[in-house]
Order: structure tokens, then sequence, then C-alpha cells
């Protein structure tokens, strides 16, 4: 079993409950789509069984252990296997391609061998197979501020594929893709589980990816599943309630919304707090040397 | 007039208002540098008479021509170089010093680290480099170490405060991505932010360092080597002509850093 | 990318290795120079006599002295260091406000038109500026240390190395500002034929006033920490009581000066941050 959940809830600090009574299984080596319209609560349920965030209410089981009463070192070790890939790939700008997708075993390596990595990268073989597979080996060594969202987005896949976790959780992993690189790339995320045995679970904008790519689709409205269905069981008509606020078009990749810069943009964002309040914070600490 | 309409030129207030509190201040602070001059009974009148013009002219005036002598040439050369060495290696001990005590100073290691490694840094920064240095002076006897030291505890405080800020201002969630695939502390530090505050820091340490050149050639007033000793002791024993070469040598030795700086933050920036 | 670089295999090497290697070398053998020059010796600190001289003075600091005799003395060093400080800054004031005048291009009445005597004017700013940056270029402490033997030690060459450097930096900031403000009223003020008088202020002042101010306070507070850094070369003070203290060994005298220091500056601080608030 690669996680079970039972009468799970999620309150915010706010009040707002993002999800309630979510009781759903995944067995070792399965893999299941999580669809759902904006603001469903896919996000946060990926949070959770991620170990991230500790839910309000209900079991949680990850991994045949109960993660929030473990001892930290047994947390650690559990949380190195499971891998998140994120919709906006949290990697610092000026790291280097190699670096980031090494760091996805960081859970794994002792401190001096982190350090020794930063100077002269470890396993270049090993990154680079794993690069090879989005086409983007020639990247190995550029640094990360130099790549488009989309890539930056499959540098953020291959990291967790090199942390070589046994529950893969995925929200949006193609949401910055067109619709070729978008398909190839949960092509690799399919072929991956399937070559490991590794459970995978995928929240998906697009449903006719969902669809195409996965045995098994969970809908997700207001917080709560509205189903949990082998794909050959899921109707049209399931469909079209599921996405009834967001009108009569199901979304898919045609129509994907315009998230395509969103990996970019964070790197953008994340590169502004460089120099910008430097001037102003050395005069400030420094007083009276300002000539 | 053009500028009433981007500002009333009698702001904050207008013209007809009396501002009780601005005349009693303005009052006090005049009452305050007469009162200044008072107490501390400089003969001004002495200070400028013709005699003493013609002093302090004959004293300028013996400044020049500079001594060029080769061997004092050479002598002045190491001393800049003792004050460059002096400033670099207070520099780099206080960035590894800094870093040390920014990373419980930005609140990562517990509310009560953070608190005394944060009193540390202000203890540290708010006591002058000059102080510091007659104390060294006494820890580790007369010489550059002592301004190395100096340089250091003072460099320390600055630094560790501005890094602790960077870590603060750093977006988390690269670490706390890394941390959430069961990275330790430390490994998600390296990875996560220090790729982010990085620049910053170097630039803060490049910055200081200019600041450290200036003032590693006065340590040497109290006893800590370098130029400053040099331009001392000339002075003490009213050897003019060789306290101008020194006076040349500061002026060139942090024009020269000064450059050099400018150079790499340059390169930093492009790259 | 073109079709050569894709038919190669891939490097199986970090390209920025030697790059790395090469500054890491390069600063290891910059390195061992610099800590001969710097004579770098930790050990020196555990030396026994430096520990012995050091742990004598450090175990003197406490209790802080408190003698009346010598509070009475602290006292007057410290006022002397605040009054060093207040007219250090109002004769630098003197410097600086007419050369600021003299460097600011609204100011400048040949400038409109352009007018006669353009070249002069441009020249006679060109002069000023360096004038401001020579006064500056050179910290306050050598002045003092220059100064003290021209008019020996004491308070005296403390007010006058303040008034120089802070001259100097008060000139370029005020001329700074004054070209930073809006310039249009000045300039119709001087082109209506206006003198340079009324048009600083008429046209500039009203503008500029509260920013110069509360620069001019914040001067002040450093002015203080300066002038407490100048006494240890004899340009009295409350730096000159310590440098005397530390000299003699006297750890009482020197945790009390200490104290009293870090008082006086976090003093310095608010009543600076008041003054520009009050002013403002």
């Amino acid at each position: 079993m690669a996680f079970e959940l039972q009468g799970v809830g999620l309150t915010h600090g706010n009040g707002f409950r993002a999800l309630q009574r979510i009781s759903i299984r995944l067995g070792r080596g399965e893999r299941a789509a999580v669809i759902g319209p904006s603001g469903a609560g896919k996000t946060s349920l990926i949070r959770l069984l991620g170990v991230a965030t500790r839910p309000s209410e209900g079991r949680l089981n990850i991994l045949g252990r109960n993660p929030w009463q473990l001892p930290a070192g047994e947390l650690r070790r559990l949380r190195a296997r499971i891998g998140t890939i994120h919709q906006a790939p949290p990697i610092p700008p000026r790291l280097r391609v190699i670096t980031a997708i090494l760091a996805g075993r960081l859970g794994q390596w002792p401190a001096w061998k982190a350090l020794l990595s930063l100077l002269y990268p470890v396993d270049i073989a090993g990154a680079q197979a794993t690069l090879a597979r989005f086409d983007l080996a020639d990247r190995l060594f550029d640094r990360c501020d130099r790549l488009s969202g989309g890539q930056l987005q499959r540098i953020g896949i291959a990291r967790v594929f090199y942390q070589e976790p046994d529950l893969i959780l995925a929200d949006e992993p193609v949401s910055a893709l067109d619709p070729a690189l978008a398909d190839a790339a949960l092509g690799e995320l399919v072929a991956e589980s399937e070559r490991r045995g590794a459970s995978l679970f995928a929240s998906l904008h697009a449903v006719d990816l969902a669809l195409k790519w996965f045995p098994r689709i969970v809908g997700l409205r207001a917080g709560e599943v509205a189903f949990d269905l082998p794909t050959a069981e899921v109707s049209n008509g399931l469909l079209h309630e599921l996405y009834a606020a967001e009108g009569s078009v199901l979304p898919t990749q045609a129509s994907a919304p315009a998230a395509l810069r969103h990996g970019g943009a964070t790197a953008e964002a994340m590169a502004e707090s460089g120099d910008g309040t430097l001037a102003a914070n050395v005069v400030r600490l420094d007083t009276c040397r300002g000539r | 007039m053009n500028a009433r309409e981007t500002r009333d030129p009698c702001s904050p207030r207008g013209a007809g208002d009396f501002c009780l509190s601005c005349v009693l201040t303005s009052g006090l602070l005049v009452a305050a540098v007469v009162a200044s001059f008072a107490y501390l009974e400089i003969d001004f009148s002495a200070l400028f008479a013709a005699d003493s013009a013609t002093a302090m002219a004959r004293f300028a005036a013996s400044f020049f021509p500079p001594d060029l002598a080769p061997d004092f040439l050479q002598k002045t050369a190491h001393g800049a170089l003792q004050t460059f060495a002096v400033a670099m290696i207070g520099t780099l001990l206080a960035a590894l010093a800094g870093l040390l005590l920014a990373l419980p100073a930005s609140g990562r290691h517990g509310i009560a680290a953070g608190r005394l490694s944060r009193f540390l840094l202000n203890l540290l920064r708010s006591v002058p480099e000059l102080v510091w240095a007659t104390l060294m002076v006494l820890a580790a006897g007369l010489g550059p170490f002592a301004g190395v030291l100096a340089l250091a505890l003072h460099t320390t405080g600055v630094l560790g405060r501005l890094f602790a800020e960077a870590i603060e201002n750093a977006p988390p969630q690269p670490e706390q991505s890394l941390r959430e695939a069961g990275s330790g502390g430390v490994n998600a530090f390296l990875y996560g932010t220090q790729p982010l505050v990085w620049p910053q820091c170097v630039a803060y340490g490049l910055y200081r360092l200019e600041m450290n050149i200036r003032m590693a050639a006065v340590l040497g007033f109290v006893g800590a080597g370098g130029l400053g000793q040099m331009l001392y002791y000339h002075l003490s024993i009213f050897q003019q002509a060789q306290a101008a070469t020194v006076l040349i040598a500061m002026f060139v030795l942090v024009l020269a850093v000064d450059a050099l700086s400018d150079r790499l933050r340059t390169r930093m920036a492009r790259s | 990318m073109n079709t050569d670089t894709d038919a190669r295999p891939y490097a199986a090497r970090d390209p920025d290795t030697r790059a790395r290697l090469g500054w890491t070398l390069l600063a290891l053998v910059l390195l061992w120079p610099l800590l001969l020059l710097a004579e770098f010796r930790p050990w020196a600190l555990f030396e026994a006599n430096n520990l012995q001289v050091m742990g004598a003075f450090l175990a003197g600091f406490l209790p802080p002295a408190t003698s009346t005799e010598f509070l009475g003395l602290l006292l007057k060093a410290t006022l002397e260091t605040l009054a060093i400080a207040t007219a250090g800054i109002a004769l630098a004031l003197l410097i600086a406000i007419p050369l600021a005048i003299l460097c600011t291009r609204a100011l400048a009445v040949s400038l409109i038109g352009p007018g006669p005597g353009r070249l002069g004017g441009s020249a006679l700013r060109a002069a000023g500026r360096a004038l401001l940056t020579f006064l500056r270029a050179i910290p306050e402490i050598v002045w003092a240390l220059m100064l003290v033997r021209v008019f020996g030690l004491g308070p005296a060459a403390g007010v006058l190395a303040l008034a120089v450097t802070y001259g100097g930096m008060l000139g370029k900031v005020y001329t700074e500002i004054f070209e930073s403000t809006d310039t249009r009223p000045t300039r119709s003020l001087l082109a209506a034929g206006a003198g340079r008088f009324a048009a600083l202020t008429y046209g500039l002042l009203p503008n500029a006033a509260q920013e110069l101010t509360s620069y001019t306070v914040y001067r002040w507070e450093c002015a203080v920490r300066a002038s407490v850094i100048m006494g240890f070369v004899g340009a009295g003070g409350l730096g000159q009581l310590m440098d005397q203290s530390m000299k003699m060994l006297n750890g009482g005298e020197a945790a009390t000066i200490l104290l009293v220091f870090l008082l006086l500056v976090v003093l310095a601080d608010a009543l600076s941050a008041t003054l520009r608030r009050a002013l403002a």
C-alpha cells in the first residue's frame, strides 16, 4: 500500500475548510490522477500526502507509517521516500541544472557529501542519464535561470526521478509545457513508475491527459471526493458535473490556461531579491560611512 | 509657479501657521552650538590670528616634497601591503564568523538562540574598530595581528546582521521543498537558501572590504601595524616628508581597492 | 545549438572545474603571503604574558570604576565629546553651505541663456567640487592626528578635523539634494532676474529644507561617534580618557567608559531621531 486516508480533513488557520471527509487508498505501484476545478483542494491533498501539512482530522497512513507520530529521524527517512513534483519547481535560479537534479538525493547524503557536490558534482553520469530522458542532457551545466519555464518544470521532474522515491506525487506537473511535451513528460512519469514499481499520484488540470495516462481517476470538488473510479467508468456526464462551476467546456490540453509562464515567473521573482536592496541596507547599517 | 502643482512650496505647513515646536527646536539648537563653543573654551581669535596662520602654512609646507628615497618607498610599500593584508584577513575571518552567527540570528535555530546571537552581533557592531584595536593590542601584543582581530570583531557584527537579514528575506520555498523530500537542515540550507543569498553576501563582503581598507590604514594609530603606525610614528617625530609619502600611499591603496572591488562587482552582476 | 556539438558525446566532466580549481589555487597562493604579512598568529592570544595582561585587565572590568572623582572626570569628558561634535558640525556648516551654493548648477546665473561668464562659472564649480572631494577624502582621524601637531592636544584639533571632513561630506550631499529637488522654481526666479540668494531662499530651500536638516542631524549623530574615536589621537573627550585608562591597564575605568560610550551612542541615536521628527 502506498497511502491510505480515512476521513481526513484540513482546515486552514483562517477557518477555511480546504479538505473534508477524504478517504482514498492507493496500492503499491498503482497510478491515479486527481482532477477537479480550481480551488477544489488538489494542491492541499498533494501537500497532505507529501507530509508537508498536518491534517486537522482523520487517519493518515503513508508507506505504512503514520508520519505525524514518527520521531524526527524516522520522519526524515520517510520523507526521503516520497518525491513531490511541484507546479512551479522551487529551484533557486542561480543553481546549475546538475546541482538542482543531484539535490534530489540530499535526503540520503551526509552533509560532507552535499558540500563536496557543490564544489564538484559527485554523480555527473547519473544526473545526465536522468536528464537525457527529457531531451535536456545538453543543458546539464547550464544555470537554471537560463532555462524556459517549461524546461525548468522538466528539471523539477528529473530531480524527483533522481531521488528514486517509492511514492511519486505530482502537483500539475506539466502545466508549463506545450501539448506535445506535456504528453511526453507524462509518458516518462508513467514509465518511471512502471520501471521501479513506484506508486504515482498526480493532480492534473487537463482532463484529456488524465484520461489518457491514468487507469484510475479521483474527482475532487469543494474539498470532497466527488468520485473515485477506474478510468473506463468515468462518464462524460460525471466530468461535466464535476466542472459545472467552470462552464460547459472541460479543461483540456488545448484550452490549458495561461499557466505557461508560471515556472519562469517564480524564478524571476526569486532573482529580484538580489541586489536591489543592497545599497540601502548597507548604508542603513553602516551609519557614518556614506561618503 | 510650477512647483505649486507638484508640491506646495511651504509644505508641510502653510506660511501662515506658526510652528512653535520648530521655533523652539531651532532656538535650542543655536543655544547648544553656543554652549558647545563656550564649554570647549577654544580661543578662536588665536586660532585664526596671523601667526597661527603662518604656523599652519609652515606645517603644511613641511609635507613637501614627500620623501621618495627608494628604501623609504620600499618601507612604505611594505606598510601598504600589510594594511591590505590586515583588511583582507580581517574581512575574511569576519565573513566566516558572521555567517556562523547569522544562521541562528535569522531565527533558524529557535527564538532563544536568535535573541542571543542578535545581541552578540549588536555588541560586536557597536564597539568601534579603534576601541577593539586598543583592546586587541593588549590581548595579542602590538602589531598587525591585533588589527586583524579588531577589524574581524567589528565586521563580524556588521556582516552577521546583514547576512541574517538576507537569509530571512530569501524565499523559503526551495529549502522547504528539500526538507519535505527528507533532507537534513544543513543540506537543505546549502542547496535551497545558500544559492539565493550567496551573491548578496559576497557583495556585502566586498563593500565591507573597501571600508576596512580605510579603517586598517588608521588602526595603526593605536599600534596595530601597517601604514597607520608609520604615519603616527613619523608625525610624532616631526618627519612630515615621510608622513606625506605614507598619506599618498594610503590614498593610492584606497583607490586601487575601490577599483578592484568595483570590477569584481560588475563581473558578478553580469554572471 | 549547432550540429557540431550535437554530434559529440555530452561532456562527462564539469566544464567549470578548471576555472574553479584555478581560482582556488590562486586564492590559496595569495592567502599565504597575506597571512604572513598580517602576522597571523592566533596562538599569540594564548601566550602566557598576553593572557596574563588581558586577564588582569578584564578582571579589572568588574566592578566598573565608580569613584566620584572619576565620574566627575567622565562627565566632563562626555560633555566635551558632545561639544566637539556640535561645534564641529557648526563649523562644517560654515564650509559646506557656501561651497554647496557655489557648486549647485541650478543656482548658476551664467548657465541661463547661456549667458556671459559661462566657462568661468563651470570652472569655479569644478574647483569647488574638487575641494569638497579633497576635504572628505582624508578620514577625520587623520586630520585630527595632524592638527594635534599644530594646535596641541585637546579639543581644538578635534573640532577642526570634524569641520574639515564633515564640511566636505555635507557640502557634497547638500549639492546633491539641491540638484535633485525640483529646480524649476529656482530657474524661473533666476530667469526673472532674481539674485542668487533670493533664488535660494524662495526657490530651493522650501523644497529641500526638510531633507537638509534631516541629513545634518544624522551627521551630528555620526560626529558624536567620530569625536570619541578622535580622542584616541589626543583630540580630547571620551576617547582620550579611554585611551589613557587602557594604557594604564585600568580595567574598571575602561569598563565604565565603554558603558558610557554605548549609552551615548544609543542616546545620540534617539535624540537625532526625535530632532528629525520635530523638524519635519
